[in-house]
């Protein structure tokens, strides 16, 4: 079946729950890293999901498939804003933490059934920054990166 | 397997032609298997392996096995740190005058 994938991986020098609690709960935390945005949910299986921008807006929803803190987390992710990316439908997005050594390893795969994917191109422009952010922020308490970029 | 962090095994895997070749044909197309990237490279398997497993430790392929299959992934972030390391600050005059320019023309609307 056709299909688009991307997956980005960094090694944060962190802990599981701190990385897990930045990735969810966290909310304050979360839009020091991702540029002013933060996601919405119980973060339980089934839960619902949603990510609001800093006007409130939200551009992304959809529902927990999996959570299993501070190890793994499956998100059913669907656009709403942009007709021709809602048009697209679901697409999967597994985040997974691992010890390894003393930093821990973040993969983020990101897939839709369909190829060419224009949802799939959209968030793999986004993610390495703000994964990039993240790492810092754990890291050293800052983030490198302030300014959202200029997206479109 | 295990990703050295030491910033000297990014640099090292940067430096070799194969390896930039590897990471342009997952550029071009992600998610590729061992068999079709030999298939771009006039070397054997076990070279191409090599040089994969290089690059895996420097983190600039990730690989998901799927079924039987392992599936190479370009991962940019490395590269986007390398990025923000030099490159970052010489993008924050033009990212202020955007945000300059929106503000101006959003008052302006409103």
């Amino acid at each position: 079946m056709a299909r688009s994938t991307f997956v980005y991986v960094t090694y944060i020098r962190t802990t599981p729950e701190k990385l897990w609690s930045a990735l969810t709960d966290d909310v304050g935390f979360m839009k020091q890293y991702w540029f002013g945005v933060h996601c919405e949910s119980e973060w339980k299986a089934g839960c619902s999901w949603k990510m609001v921008q800093p006007d409130g807006s939200i551009t992304d929803a959809g529902e927990i498939v999996e959570a299993d803190p501070p190890k793994r987390l499956v998100i059913r992710w669907r656009h709403e804003k942009k007709p021709e990316l809602k048009a697209e439908g679901d697409s999967l997005c597994t985040m997974e933490i691992e010890r390894s050594g003393a930093a821990v390893r973040l993969s983020i795969t990101h897939t839709i059934e369909r190829e060419p994917s224009q949802l799939i191109t959209a968030v793999s422009g986004g993610w390495p920054k703000i994964i990039s952010n993240l790492k810092s922020l754990l890291e050293t308490g800052s983030a490198v990166l302030r300014d959202p970029y200029p997206s479109n | 397997m295990a990703v050295l962090r030491d910033p000297d095994v990014l640099f090292k895997a940067l430096a070799d032609p194969t390896r930039r070749k590897l990471l342009d044909l997952l550029h071009a197309h992600d998610g590729r298997t061992l068999n079709d990237l030999c298939e771009h490279l006039d070397m054997t398997r076990q070279g191409v392996t090599q040089h994969l497993n290089l690059l895996e430790m420097a983190n600039l392929v990730a690989t998901v096995r799927r079924g039987r299959e392992k599936l190479h992934f370009l991962n940019p972030v490395p590269l986007q740190e390398i990025y923000e390391r030099w490159l970052a600050k010489f993008e924050k005059p033009r990212l202020k005058a955007l945000g300059d320019l929106k503000r101006r023309l959003e008052r302006t609307n409103g």
